[in-house]
């Protein structure tokens, strides 16, 4: 039987990435923003499989078990971080969140 | 051989005691200052004198005797050594820089006795004695060219010694500058003659120039270059046309600074290098000639000057110049052992003339206007009679020692083997105005009565510390001629016998001249012993018989007077022409224009534009989130790009 | 078509449908339910890899715990409709350019590596056999290094959360 071709997922990954960035370019909502960011690491979760697939090595899924533990804890501080800057600001639009400026 | 073995030594002394004197003087007292000074003067003269002595021992075939040190600079083909020479123009020229030199530190003693600075003074005058042993001990160009700039240096010292006057100060900046002009001159000579020559060594140089030919007259080749060049900085340094005008300003220094360094010593390094250099000047008749035109003129001019000016000093400083260019005239017409005679009877009469002049100076309490001394006969004796003598040598009354160098000078420039009767003519006409302008100094200070207040100036005779150098000054004046008496007079002229192997090529070279005409030279002998006794005969008229018959003469020939009086104006003339117009370029052009305007507005710009960078760049920190996430896509695109840009060549 | 090309199109379009509604969707809850869909579809393309054990984590921790946090903050802070500002003129014209380039930059990379490579297929037999045991031996002697390191990571997370969060009382 054929099996998927191995770039047929990097071309997926890609496309994801590609998302991820434009919706960290243009969301406005911090919360959003961290999505979008999820979402790009979760491609390039994507492509390491593929990888560790094609080569025949589980490194790639190591790296994949890092990426998910690193993400859930820059999660969590990050989002602490939001709530503080919305008690703060009262806003979540990160475009007013610039006072770290010229 | 003890010195000659060690020739460093005579260096060593004057240059320790600059060095002592100028470290440690300060604290000291009058007394161990110019001990230490003295001191090493009386050592150097006195190893001078040990230094002739083994000279005379040395066989002829070791002389010139050279000493070579180390090897100063080498750098592929160019190879200079310090190195030091003595022959018989060496010897000569020690004994008047040390003998001489040593009388003038032990009147300096005396003279400088009440001024402040006294250590600077001695250690000044020891640096100069040092730098002048050097230049007429070097043995390459390059080790004299340091002597020269060096007596140069301590020139400016010393005429600048009171610095805190504006005048002194000016005066010896002026006398650096005119001075470095002929450097320059002298510089690029150097480099020419290392480009004929491949060598500064004068053995090697005058081996190589005994084999080229005498060059052609109207044809300037290498070597006339060279003489050229060579006496362009004999010019500025012996005060000759057109660069004298530092010397008259030089006598704002103390008095026996002008003794020494204006009189016997340095301004004689012109004819020096020209008398050592002669195995060049003699195949070069072009610059031949040129010296004695130069001497020639240079010594009417400056003659010409000297007959109405009023301050003591200045008369001495124009007749100075004026004999100086009687060395030249010499020197330019083949008599290279008549110039240095007339050197060293000069360095005798004219220091004792400086010296007198200081202590005629210093009794009057430092007047040194004429028209206000008079009558100083009975009241200053040993000055006087000391005065006398070297009035008498250098009018060239007969049996003085003036008398027999300047003779011989206008006899060869009359009959030798270059000779040029227009150039004898002048020099006589000099001659006249010598004897004149120097008798009308010695009426105008000693007789007549005394156009002074009395009561105000304390007429007083100088400690011995002066009055013992003027006599010893004033044997030598009167004497020191006798060793080199013609052979018309019956007997040898040991002096010129004595420097003859120093000249010789020279001398082989020279165009034939009949033998010795006796008549001849008692002719013009006897033509000179009137002109000289003719400026005396004036000078005694209009100074002593009817002292009032010389302004009357003034005030009848006003405009011409006016013009000598004024020094033909050259001072206005170089200052319109040079001074002026040199000044404007360094306000206007270099200051305003380079330095303000280019370098500091460059600075300035820079910063400004740094400024404004900044300014501009600073907008990029704009605090939003989305737009430094843009950057950073942007910079991801880029990295990736480069990536796959590098892997593409790779593959 | 085989069953694996058929479920990796069908997971792919899921996922990027999920992807398009994360942007476009204009509250943040709407948002957060977008990637939890874009999770399942990753987590069965994981499947199909044959990465089970990354399947079964990459659900339990990323969909499970981590988009649960995302939704309990959006609840907290009450998270409203999003607002049209546009104060960054960068992103505004050159957002989607950029997110352009980047897209055909990393395709072509991804077609110039593996350009005349038709053997890395992922076939339904995988190479290696990637069980959970060979996959913790390597974890836990390999890379044991980054596994204690990330632990200490996680404790910081945690004591960074607490403090930030706290309400200064």
């Amino acid at each position: 039987m054929n099996g998927v071709p191995i770039y047929y997922f990097l071309v997926l990954s890609a496309v994801l990435f590609g998302l991820g960035v434009v919706g960290f370019l243009f969301k406005r909502n911090i919360i959003a923003l961290f999505m979008s960011i999820e979402l790009m690491l979760n491609a390039v979760n994507l492509a390491f499989v593929a990888f560790s697939r094609a080569l025949g090595k589980l490194d790639g899924q190591v790296f994949v078990f890092f990426v998910i533990v690193v993400a859930a804890a820059e999660a969590a501080v990050g989002l602490a971080i939001v709530i503080n800057i919305a008690h703060n600001r009262q806003t979540l639009n990160v475009e007013q969140v610039d006072l770290l400026k010229f | 051989m003890p010195l000659l073995a060690n020739l460093w030594i005579v260096l060593a002394l004057p240059l320790a005691g600059a060095a002592v004197n100028g470290l440690l003087g300060r604290h000291w007292s009058r007394r161990t200052v110019n001990s230490v000074a003295i001191g090493a003067a009386s050592l150097a003269f006195v190893s001078t004198l040990e230094l002739l002595r083994e000279f005379f021992q040395l066989a002829s075939a070791s002389v010139p005797w050279v000493r070579f040190y180390f090897p100063w600079m080498t750098a592929e083909n160019f190879h200079i050594d310090f190195a030091l020479q003595v022959d018989q123009l060496t010897v000569v020229m020690l004994l008047i820089v040390t003998g001489v030199g040593l009388l003038i530190h032990i009147y300096s003693a005396g003279y400088m006795e009440h001024e402040g600075g006294y250590y600077r003074y001695f250690s000044y005058i020891n640096l100069f004695m040092f730098f002048m042993l050097t230049l007429v001990m070097a043995a390459n160009l390059l080790v004299l060219f340091v002597g020269w700039e060096g007596v140069g240096l301590c020139s400016y010292l010393l005429i600048g010694f009171w610095f805190r006057k504006k005048s002194a100060a000016d005066a010896g900046k002026k006398a650096f500058i005119t001075t470095r002009i002929g450097d320059m001159a002298f510089t690029v000579g150097l480099l020419l003659a290392f480009w004929t020559f491949r060598s500064l060594d004068y053995q090697t140089i005058f081996q190589q120039a005994n084999t080229m030919p005498v060059e052609n007259t109207g044809h300037i080749g290498v070597l006339t270059a060279i003489c050229l060049l060579l006496l362009g900085g004999a010019v500025g340094k012996s005060a000759q046309l057109p660069l004298y005008v530092w010397l008259p300003d030089a006598m704002e220094g103390p008095t026996p600074v002008s003794a020494l360094i204006h009189a016997a010593t340095m301004v004689t390094a012109g004819v020096y290098m020209v008398s050592r250099m002669n195995i060049l000047y003699v195949r070069a008749p072009i610059a031949m000639l040129a010296v004695a035109v130069i001497g020639a003129v240079t010594a009417l001019f400056a003659a010409s000057i000297g007959l109405v000016q009023t301050d003591i000093k200045k008369v001495l400083a124009y007749s100075t110049v004026s004999q100086l260019g009687y060395m030249f005239l010499a020197c330019g017409v083949g008599a290279f052992g008549a110039g240095v005679f007339h050197l060293m009877t000069h360095a005798f009469f004219k220091g004792l003339l400086f010296l007198g002049a200081g202590s005629v100076i210093h009794a009057m309490g430092g007047e040194q206007d004429m028209r206000h001394m008079g009558g100083l006969r009975k009241k200053i004796p040993v000055t006087y009679w000391t005065m006398f003598a070297a009035t008498l040598a250098i009018a060239g009354i007969p049996g003085f020692s003036g008398f027999f160098s300047k003779d011989e000078i206008l006899f060869q420039t009359f009959a030798g083997p270059y000779r040029n009767p227009a150039l004898w003519a002048i020099g006589l006409l000099a001659a006249l105005m010598t004897s004149f302008y120097m008798f009308r100094l010695f009426f105008m200070t000693f007789f007549g009565s005394p156009r002074y207040d009395e009561h105000k100036v304390h007429v007083h005779e100088s400690p011995k510390s002066m009055t013992v150098p003027l006599i010893l000054l004033a044997v030598l004046a009167v004497a020191g001629g006798w060793w080199a008496l013609p052979a018309m007079w019956g007997s040898e002229n040991h002096f010129a016998n004595f420097l003859a192997p120093v000249f010789a090529s020279a001398a082989a070279l020279a165009p034939a001249v009949d033998p010795e005409q006796h008549s001849l030279k008692l002719g013009l002998t006897l033509i000179a012993t009137i002109v000289a006794l003719t400026g005396l005969l004036i000078a005694w008229g209009l100074y002593i018989r009817s002292p009032h018959s010389a302004d009357k003469l003034a005030t009848s020939f006003r405009g011409l007077h006016r013009v000598l009086l004024h020094k033909y104006f050259v001072d206005e003339f170089y200052g319109f022409l040079i001074v002026k117009p040199l000044f404007w370029i360094s306000i206007n052009v270099l200051w305003h224009g380079v330095d303000e305007t280019v370098i500091d507005g460059t600075v300035n710009a820079s910063a400004t534009v740094a400024q404004r960078v900044g300014g501009r760049l600073r907008r990029i920190q704009s605090g939003n989130t989305r737009s430094y996430a843009s950057w950073v896509v942007m910079g991801a695109i880029g990295v990736t790009a480069l990536l796959l840009g590098v892997w593409e060549w790779i593959r | 078509m085989s069953v694996p090309v058929f479920m990796f199109f069908a997971c792919a379009a899921l996922a990027v449908l999920g992807a398009v509604l994360l942007i476009v969707v204009r509250e943040p809850i709407h948002s957060a339910l977008a990637l939890i869909l874009v999770m399942a579809a990753l987590a069965v393309l994981y499947l199909l890899l044959g990465a089970e054990f990354i399947a079964a984590v990459q659900l339990m921790v990323y969909a499970g715990a981590i988009m649960v946090l995302f939704v309990f903050v959006i609840m907290l802070l009450n998270a409203g409709v999003e607002e049209r500002t546009n104060k960054s003129l960068m992103a505004k014209y050159l957002g989607l350019p950029l997110a352009g380039f980047l897209v055909l930059d990393l395709a072509w990379w991804i077609a110039k590596s593996t350009a005349g490579k038709a053997e890395l297929t992922a076939s339904a037999v995988p190479a290696q056999a990637s069980s959970t045991i060979e996959l913790s031996r390597m974890l836990f002697k390999q890379y044991l290094f980054p596994f204690e390191a990330t632990s200490i990571l996680i404790l910081i997370a945690m004591l960074g959360a607490v403090v930030l969060a706290r309400r200064d009382s």
